[in-house]
């Protein structure tokens, strides 16, 4: 099955290609100029910040001006990544993100097959009121319960500092149980109904025959959830007070915010830092690009 | 899933069987298996959002304050009182006020730069994936990477004055009153619009192909179908976004802490979210903070009621 939905899916990119195609050639040439032209100078405006912080990074000495955005490459160095990983330590920040990214990503998979499996193949009572809280959940801010999820994790809990205490709050998706949900609604009926004949337990027919049929699913959701704990600033800020234990984008933060100001290359350091931090998420997405697409993020977010 | 023992020999114990299992599914459904699933999601919703939820509310309501952990201390019922201190704060109002200017920006912006973008993206033929990669990239690259490139850009001697040259506003982008919101709603739309794009791309699937051929046989040309027939058709996509916005909106946090500094200057950037974590976190008053943050939420829900009545249309 996932084989077909991937060659489902390549033969739908075929034919949407075949469909531009075609409308190209009916529409002018300037309707391709000017869409082009658009298209181009966006990708320019997405793109260019990000070779300018490679290209800062790699400088000894900030040139702000329009030619240091194309340096010679005898000014070209490392020295700003040894210069930042000496006051925050970017092997300890990759680990701590690293920790606090794969608890996330474990329990919103556990969690979330569970969920997603009983809302969507099981029939049970109160499956309808279950699912309007998965879907109540999703527009309840964070910032609401940034106070009083201090206040219980960090003073009653005394988890400040601490790994559990990061991953808590961030331990269920929604959005996640929305995508699970909306793979296992397309599966064919029969087949659950065909294991069970067979004698198969509920549990064994969700880690046998439902689970290999999601598989792009599960890919889908762990691209998805990297992106919150890994890029997350604000709760791991909050609870994180002991430089060994921050994630990468806290550590970066209170470099930038506090001791950035002392140092001789300010900028060059922070780059490296930002690199660092930036290009594990970018590599993951451009590898993994084939499966983030629009159609998983519009389940996600509407269930 | 029929449970029939087969050593159930009387007729008598197995409709006592029988009779058990249907009282069984008439309380729990077809498979009671479901609720036991859901259960670690629902306890996990009840400690991380039911519960601090209310206890957010409850907060906002009393006289509550940080104390040493185990101590038993009596916090009295206010009332209103909280919310009157936020109400006549000047530096709230500002805040909420720094906001709207966020969303009058973000806003129109992201609605009709993603939707152009997803429009010609739609419909190009040659380097859709580095095109389509190039515009989410941002997105998935966290703020604080993204905020150090920005402080570059746009610090005093940065690229953006130089480009400008006699043009460049003094003081300088981040450190001006006037300024400084605006710079953080164009970071934020150019970081999330990559998401939005992807939605639109999404919603334009599912516009009809006969209405572009009607519309072409009825002589309309590419603007002309782009708003009679592109625009109307990912009605429901634009909602979301606003939704969406608006709630980024509500949230921030990362960027004038990081990009102007703390919200300055003079909390010209000052974001609500910023000002819960000085006044409850910084100055311990968790009341207070608890009491913007009730607020925010009733204003969020009431935007996006709003925006749903005027746009019309339901998400689905």
């Amino acid at each position: 099955m996932s084989t077909s939905t991937r060659a489902d899916a390549r033969a739908q990119a075929r034919a949407e290609k075949a469909a531009a195609r075609t409308e190209v050639s009916h529409g002018s040439r300037w309707g391709a100029i000017l869409r082009y032209t658009i298209l181009g100078i966006g990708a320019l405006v997405f793109l260019f910040p990000f070779y300018y912080m490679v290209i800062g990074s790699l400088q000894l000495k900030p040139d702000t001006s329009l030619a240091g955005a194309f340096p010679n490459p005898a000014n070209i160095t490392l020295q700003n990544y040894v210069e930042i990983n000496e006051r925050i330590g970017l092997l300890q920040g990759l680990v701590n993100s690293g920790i606090f990214t794969m608890g996330v990503i474990l329990c919103t998979l556990l969690f979330g097959v569970l969920a997603g499996y009983a809302l969507s193949v099981l029939h049970w009572r109160g499956r309808g009121v279950a699912f309007a809280i998965v879907l109540l959940v999703q527009i309840v801010p964070f910032q609401l319960l940034m106070i009083p999820l201090y206040v219980l994790i960090a003073r009653d809990y005394g988890l400040s500092d601490s790994y559990l205490g990061m991953i808590l709050p961030f331990a269920i998706n929604s959005a996640a149980v929305l995508i699970f949900r909306q793979y296992f609604l397309q599966v064919p009926r029969a087949l659950f109904d065909a294991a069970r004949i067979d004698g198969a337990s509920e549990l064994r027919v969700l880690w046998s025959v439902a689970l290999p049929l999601v598989r792009p699913a599960l890919l889908t959701v762990i691209l998805l959830t990297f992106i919150g704990p890994w890029n997350e600033f604000l709760w791991p800020f909050l609870i994180t007070k002991e430089a060994s234990m921050q994630p990468l984008a806290v550590s970066l933060a209170n470099y930038i915010s506090t001791v950035a100001a002392s140092a001789a290359n300010p900028y060059g350091a922070i780059l490296a830092g930002a690199v660092v931090l930036a290009i594990p998420a970018v590599v993951l997405f451009i590898v993994f690009q084939r499966q983030f697409n629009s159609s998983d993020i519009g389940s996600g977010v509407k269930g | 899933m029929v449970t029939v023992s087969p050593e159930a020999s009387t007729t008598g114990r197995r409709d006592a069987q029988d009779a058990r299992s249907s009282r069984r599914r008439r309380l729990l459904g077809q498979n009671p298996l479901g609720l036991l699933l859901s259960t670690p999601y629902l306890i996990f919703i009840g400690v991380v959002f039911a519960y601090p939820m209310i206890f957010a509310v409850w907060m906002s309501l009393h006289d509550y304050f940080f104390s040493a952990p185990g101590a038993d201390v009596e916090r009295e019922f206010v009332g209103l009182d909280n919310f009157v201190a936020v109400a006549t704060d000047p530096a709230v109002w500002r805040s909420f006020l720094n906001v709207g200017v966020f969303l009058v920006i973000n806003v129109p912006l992201t609605v009709v730069l993603s939707m152009l973008l997803a429009a010609a993206l739609n419909k190009a033929v040659h380097a859709r994936v580095f095109l389509r990669v190039s515009f989410y990239v941002p997105y998935v690259s966290a703020s604080v990477a993204l905020v150090a490139i920005w402080l570059f850009l746009f610090s005093g001697p940065g690229l953006v004055n130089q480009i400008l040259g006699p043009l460049a506003p003094s003081p300088s982008w981040l450190i001006n009153p006037f300024l400084a919101m605006p710079v953080i709603a164009l970071f934020v739309t150019w970081k999330g619009m990559g998401f939005y794009i992807l939605l639109y791309l999404a919603a334009l699937q599912n516009v009809p192909k006969e209405l572009y051929e009607s519309a072409s046989t009825d002589g309309a040309g590419a603007v002309r179908t782009f708003f009679s027939v592109t625009v109307p058709g990912v009605r429901p996509a634009t909602l979301l976004v606003l939704l969406l916005a608006t709630i980024t909106g509500a949230n921030l946090f990362t960027e004038p802490y990081l990009l102007t500094n703390g919200g300055g200057p003079n909390g010209a950037s000052t974001s609500p979210v910023l000002l819960m974590y000085q006044k409850g976190l910084e100055q311990g008053n968790p009341d207070v903070a608890a009491a913007i943050g009730v607020i925010l939420v009733i204003l969020v829900l009431t935007i996006a009621l709003i925006q749903r009545r005027l746009v019309g249309g339901d998400e689905s």
